[in-house]
């Protein structure tokens, strides 16, 4: 808020709990956030440190076991398969692993025109739909013609990433949800899954909130970066102050386990 | 799909089970072609007639003896009939009582085929009823008059005469040479049971294969009952969790603590013998088989429900009744198919285990393959040796489900690769 701008989701006391008794885990600790609209916001953690569990406790998809949110200043209130349905028109995910993310047994075409469907599309003639999809495979240099008629499986991993940015690009939510979105995929079709993703965001104005266990991506690309311990936000501040001026020890060693973050990621560089 | 096809086919299991229920279904098809007789169609009076080809006596003797149909066949007749009467049991006894009464040396007389005119002879010259026959208990001394009362017979059976009632006495109509044969083919009246007959004197194969039909018949129903229920509540219990699923595993609960069976007993027992149909059975039999589908689906939709597609799908936002359809059901398919499969097979064998009990459909007029297994029992063809009452019954029940099982198997192998070696 100290920048004017709206903070459209805030967590308080955000808690998580797997299991009971002796095989408790407590996946995520009584975190607080606030994304602000239009921001880029990374959260970085290491392998097992709750980003995912927090993910899916924002997107709804499970239930917190303590705390509350906060949607566009209102607490968000997601009782009832009807009020989720709601929520999910504002908010929408890449999932980490791709491969799991499709339904094998459904061609890719309903994948899309779903979307179509739910962003209000659904009288368009059949034309301006194929339009549509067009257009959207086109935006993440896909071909939309070489995907009708196929089956998940018979993508690559990192044509079904680029599917999904597709599906963002048609839903235009406020919130999208990445959760390493390039895990799967080499060095420089990374790099242009990120441009596209930063795109989008410029074009829409849309909040996007980035889980990676890379900090040197993290600062690459984000506004805001959270760093996340054992379940807990040992850390939170600007992409700059927390990356160059890191305070926690953990921030301090996930920097220097980037071989020569300093050298490589030229401040200069970075718009 | 077609990868799962073209696994199957190199499944060597799935092949074997797939093939032995072909053969079963194409004979339940198309023996009835064939056959068209009711098959509860009592043929004989009287219970258990040996397998074979059972020809009309009167018949034969009337075609033979008063029609061009006679053959006179230069077969040393008198001798080789003789042979194939006299048993080696009663030539051994005839031998041992010439030795031991009749003075005859031991090893003088054999009981060879070649002997039994010689044997013969010497028996009728030497036996002698009046005998004390020392050391014989009288059950033995019995048997060698009937013996030898038969014998007379057998050397009188040469020329016969035929004759009718006629209007004063005996009319003779013909006479039947020694060596008069007929053709089996020429006789007007016969019937082969291959498998003999039963209790009733209906013709076990066609009741057979009638059986195994309804019994099919029965399984699917139980099989589409029990997989439809199952899968129904195993989805939504998996899907939907809390309050919906408590309370439908604590009725799956308390179907699986009770042995299904015991339940399967006391439902078709107050239903009532009158109301217990074919139909009425199976469905009953698929009533109480369900609870291990639901709580199979239900565990594998438990593991899928938080997948990322199915999340995908909910920020899609789309209804729950179609993820459960379009997201779900896919991933869980193979799965009730290789279910659907063994509780054919499952209803099959719950069915029998009920008639034997004499709590399967009470009905006189299909056959099932538990109902023909009761029969047998009640009319206790184990105890008198009639093996073809209730053998080819228990081996058509083992083979369908030895089928099923080993297409169950097959599947398993194709959907879990894990599991294939
Ligand atoms: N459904 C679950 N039941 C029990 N424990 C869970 C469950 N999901 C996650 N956990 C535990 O919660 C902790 C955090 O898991 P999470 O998946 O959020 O980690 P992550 O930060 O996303 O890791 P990664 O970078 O490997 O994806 C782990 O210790 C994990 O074992
Ligand atoms: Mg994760």
């Amino acid at each position: 808020m100290s920048d004017g701008k709206m903070a459209i989701l805030n967590g308080k006391g955000v808690t998580k709990v797997f299991g009971l008794g002796d095989k408790k885990t407590v996946a995520v600790d009584h975190v607080d956030f606030s994304f602000k609209k239009g921001e880029i916001i990374s959260i970085v953690g290491e392998s097992g440190s709750g980003k995912t569990t927090l993910f899916k406790m924002i997107l709804g998809l499970i239930n917190m076991t303590e705390g509350e949110m906060f949607f566009q200043e209102k607490p968000r209130d997601i009782k009832g398969y009807a009020k989720k349905r709601e929520y999910w028109k504002n908010i929408q995910a890449i999932f980490q692993d791709p491969f799991s993310s499709f339904n094998m047994f459904t061609k890719i075409d309903s994948v899309l025109l779903d979307c179509i469907n739910l962003s209000g599309g659904k009288n368009l003639s059949k034309k301006e739909k194929d339009e549509k999809m067009t257009e959207a495979c086109s935006f993440v240099n896909l071909k939309y013609a070489e995907l009708t008629n196929k089956y998940p499986f018979e993508l690559s991993g990192g044509q079904m990433q680029r599917l999904m940015i597709a599906r963002i690009f048609l839903l235009k939510p406020r919130i999208l949800m990445a959760d390493e979105p390039t895990s799967m995929i080499d060095a420089c079709s990374r790099a242009t899954i990120l441009d596209m993703l930063l795109k989008l965001r410029d074009e829409t104005d849309m909040t996007v909130v980035f889980i990676t266990h890379d900090i040197g991506l993290a600062y690459y690309i984000s506004d805001t970066v959270y760093i996340m311990e054992h379940g807990k936000f040992v850390e939170h501040g600007s992409a700059e102050e927390v990356i160059i001026n890191p305070q926690a020890a953990y921030t301090k060693r996930l920097i220097s386990d980037v071989p020569k973050i300093h050298e490589e990621w030229d401040l200069s560089t970075v718009s | 799909m077609k990868n799962t096809i073209k696994q199957l086919r190199h499944s060597s299991q799935f092949m074997v089970g797939f093939v032995i229920l072909v053969a079963i279904l194409l004979l339940i098809i198309i023996y009835p072609i064939f056959v068209t007789a009711d098959p509860l169609e009592m043929v004989g009076r009287g219970t258990f007639f040996k397998p074979g080809t059972y020809v009309s006596v009167v018949d034969a003797v009337t075609d033979g003896a008063s029609t061009q149909k006679s053959y006179t066949l230069n077969l040393d007749t008198s001798a080789s009939r003789l042979n194939a009467r006299l048993s080696m049991e009663d030539r051994e006894a005839m031998v041992d009582w010439l030795v031991r009464f009749g003075g005859v040396a031991e090893g003088g007389i054999s009981t060879s085929d070649d002997d039994v005119p010689a044997l013969l002879e010497l028996w009728s010259e030497k036996y002698d009823s009046t005998n004390p026959q020392k050391g014989l208990i009288a059950a033995k001394k019995k048997y060698y008059v009937r013996l030898d009362k038969s014998l007379k017979e057998l050397n009188n059976s040469t020329d016969m005469i035929l004759a009718a009632q006629g209007e004063d006495g005996l009319e003779q109509t013909g006479t039947i040479a020694d060596d008069s044969y007929v053709n089996v083919k020429d006789i007007a009246n016969q019937r082969t049971f291959i498998l003999g007959t039963d209790n009733f004197g209906r013709d076990v194969l066609t009741e057979l294969v009638a059986a195994t039909k309804t019994s099919i018949i029965i399984g699917l129903i139980a099989g589409v009952v029990a997989t439809a229920i199952g899968l129904f509540l195993g989805l939504f219990a998996g899907f939907i969790g809390g309050v919906v699923d408590d309370f439908i595993m604590f009725v799956t609960n308390l179907f699986t603590v009770i042995p299904s069976f015991v339940i399967l007993i006391l439902i078709s027992y107050s239903v009532g013998a009158s109301a217990r149909g074919v139909t009425m059975v199976a469905v009953i039999i698929g009533l109480t088989s369900w609870p291990w589908t639901t709580r199979s689906v239900r565990s594998q939709v438990i593991s899928l429900r938080n997948r990322d597609h199915v999340n995908m799908s909910k920020l899609s936002g789309h209804s729950v009744i179609r993820i459960i359809l379009v997201d779900i059901l896919p991933y869980v398919a193979s799965y009730v198919v290789m279910a659907f499969i063994l509780q054919i097979s499952s209803g099959i064998l719950a069915e029998a285990q009920l008639s034997m009990l004499g709590l399967g459909p009470a009905t006189t007029t299909t056959a099932t393959l538990g109902l023909m297994m009761n029969w047998a029992m009640t009319y206790t063809a184990h105890l008198n040796g009639s093996w073809w009452a209730y053998f080819p019954v228990i081996l058509t029940i083992a083979l369908i489900s030895f089928s099923l099982n080993l297409m169950n198997t097959g599947l398993d192998q194709v959907f879990n690769p894990t599991l294939r070696d």
